[in-house]
């Protein structure tokens, strides 16, 4: 009797039903285990939390994240780092608001010309990688320490202090910012317009890695680069659009910044980029490339903006955020590596 | 199938050289590929097997003697116009990107796509169909071509590589060292493919340094030894054992064995 039992349940180990097995193998089941703990943990814990306005704010705080993420998440499938990523958005900022007060009376050149220079600084981390055959770590730690100096000295340069003019009396002004730093209010939660960018960065990311041939080749030059350009992937050209679309990401987040205060801190974004690698890596990114999802990257800037609100909500002291990242990111890192070998060893 | 020399050769290379500052990798080489013919190519570590595979899939020009691609001397400048030309080659350990599925590995590089604009993409569909259909004719039945290429054993890495190369319409198929990791019985499943190709009236260039391996399937061979052509025989003119003597250095076998023999 107990020897039948035994068999049959080695059988079915062996043969473990293809629905359940592609469920383990998705990159994003861990981050969507914990997305759920940590919600929990607030929801019972705070009361305020599951208020639509909390909930609100929660989006909000990781929309700012997501946004970047999944560019973020891109490159990183694509086997790349992005360090400038998190100054990069102040630069656009700056850029936009700075070319604006200079050099016409309206916002939106500024934010035209912000476009065509981030994009530009995300084409130059490409091709620095390409042409120096260095390792993105030190290309774009280079990129982040000179975009920092730059970001400080052009501004008080030209504005004098650290902080740009504002914007707030320029022509244009209310269309920008009904398109980047807007609210709109559903049932009761106001909702920032970044949550719809993000979600709409969401998709596209998605689509992108899911169902098109640029997809299948971020995949492929993070996963083996030798072997996508023996079979004639165009390795250069797909890295330098992934950090072009970062450069995208950073554009609108900057634009953002921009037009929902109406003045830029020249010193901001510092440290950003870590956050957004970590969103992307809870998010079931593999550090090391080839493997991940832009979905991912949404739950995992999910899990940033329910932890940093819902601390204050359950009226913490907000020093714990960082370490409840720390064990955030360790956790899921483990978990994502348990599962991948879980879905790889069953054959 | 008996090689006849009347025909133009698919591949020809004559006295083709390779350097690399000053270091000569590869000098004086020559060899020919027809369809439906498999050329071996032998040599030990370092006789200049990659430098030669490397120049035959354009990525690596050669310096010295000619490239002739079916009659017209030619010189490669990227991987991607060697398999233009009809060239596929299926490096030893970077064939495939081992966490993708095995539809996606098996179209990399020339996915076929629908719709247009914005909306353009990747016939998924038909890249699943077509994977299990080709692989199945090479027979591999692969139940699921969802799950990761590295949850396949070597062989059959290899030979979905194969498999990729023939349906993608190549005339010669380049395999560098495809049995060199393998055990026994995943080598003769690999050289079964390798037949197989063949028949299908493929050129084929094997290199190995198995010259069992090679003598098994092969109707050329061409010998190197450091960097330079140390034999180039058809199959009527050359026994196994001559070919295992010549691959494994002659009087330097004799040499070592003296050396290593018990002194009484």
């Amino acid at each position: 009797m107990s020897a039948t039992t035994s068999d049959t349940a080695d059988e079915r180990f062996l043969r473990l039903p293809s629905p359940l097995r592609r469920l383990l193998s998705r990159p994003e089941l861990g981050s969507v285990v914990g997305a759920i703990a940590v919600f929990c943990c607030f929801a019972l814990v705070a009361d305020s939390f599951l208020r639509a306005s909390s909930l609100g704010t929660v989006l909000y705080a990781s929309s700012v994240i997501g946004i970047m993420a999944v560019p973020v998440a891109l490159l990183m499938i694509g086997g790349e780092f992005d360090l400038s990523a998190g100054v990069l958005v102040t630069s656009s900022a700056l850029v936009s608001s700075m070319f604006s007060y200079q050099a016409t009376a309206n916002v939106w050149v500024g934010v035209g010309v912000s476009l065509l220079v981030t994009l530009a600084v995300g084409a130059f981390n490409g091709i620095m990688l390409a042409r120096t055959r260095l390792p993105s770590f030190i290309v774009t730690l280079g990129t982040f320490l000179m975009l920092t100096g730059m970001n400080l000295g052009f501004t008080k340069l030209i504005s004098g202090t650290v902080s740009t003019k504002t914007v707030a009396d320029m022509e244009g002004f209310t269309s920008a910012r009904a398109l980047f730093a807007s609210t709109v209010t559903v049932g009761g939660m106001h909702i920032k317009v970044t949550v719809l960018w993000w979600l709409a960065l969401v998709a596209v990311g998605s689509w992108i890695l899911l169902r098109t041939r640029a997809g299948n080749w971020i995949f492929a030059v993070g996963g083996n680069e030798q072997a996508a350009r023996a079979v004639g992937v165009p390795v250069t050209r797909t890295k330098t659009a992934l950090y072009m679309g970062v450069a995208l990401g950073a554009w609108i987040c900057g634009q953002h910044l921009l037009f929902s205060y109406d003045v830029v801190q020249s010193g901001e974004g510092v440290g950003n980029e870590l956050i957004y690698i970590i969103a992307a890596v809870i998010g079931g990114c593999l550090i090391t490339g080839g493997h991940g999802s832009a979905a991912g990257s949404a739950v995992g800037a999910l899990i940033f903006g329910m932890t940093s609100k819902g601390i204050v909500f359950a009226e913490w002291n907000p020093d714990w955020f960082k370490f409840f990242l720390g064990a955030m990111l360790l956790l899921a890192t483990l978990l994502n590596t348990w599962v991948r070998r879980r879905a790889e060893a069953s054959k | 199938m008996t090689p006849s020399d009347t025909r133009t050769p698919l591949v020809e290379l004559s006295g083709v050289g390779k350097h690399y500052g000053n270091v000569r990798a590869l000098e004086g080489v020559s060899l020919e590929v027809h369809a439906g013919e498999i050329t071996c190519v032998l040599g030990d570590n370092g006789a200049g097997k990659s430098t030669l595979i490397k120049i035959i899939a354009g990525l690596h020009r050669h310096d010295g003697g000619t490239l002739a691609l079916d009659g017209e001397e030619t010189r490669l400048s990227s991987p991607r116009e060697a398999l233009d030309r009809g060239i596929a080659t299926v490096h030893q350990d970077l064939a495939v990107v081992p966490l993708m599925p095995v539809w996606r590995n098996f179209f990399l590089g020339s996915e076929p796509r629908r719709g247009t604009g914005p909306f353009k993409r990747m016939d998924i569909d038909l890249m699943r169909r077509t994977t299990r259909a080709e692989l199945l004719r090479m027979g591999i039945d692969l139940r699921d071509v969802d799950q990761p290429i590295g949850t396949l054993s070597g062989g059959e890495r290899q030979c979905v590589a194969i498999a990729r190369a023939v349906y993608f319409g190549a005339k010669v198929l380049v395999l560098d060292e495809p049995t060199a990791a393998l055990g026994v019985k995943q080598s003769g499943v690999v050289l079964r493919y390798v037949t197989a190709a063949r028949d299908q009236g493929l050129g084929v260039v094997f290199i190995t340094h198995n010259p069992h391996h090679a003598y098994l399937v092969g109707d050329r061979f061409v010998l190197l030894k450091r960097g330079t052509m140390a034999g180039n025989h058809t199959r009527d003119d050359i026994t196994l054992d001559e070919l295992t003597n010549q691959m494994a250095g002659g009087t330097e076998l004799d040499a070592l064995r003296h050396e290593l023999r018990r002194t009484p």
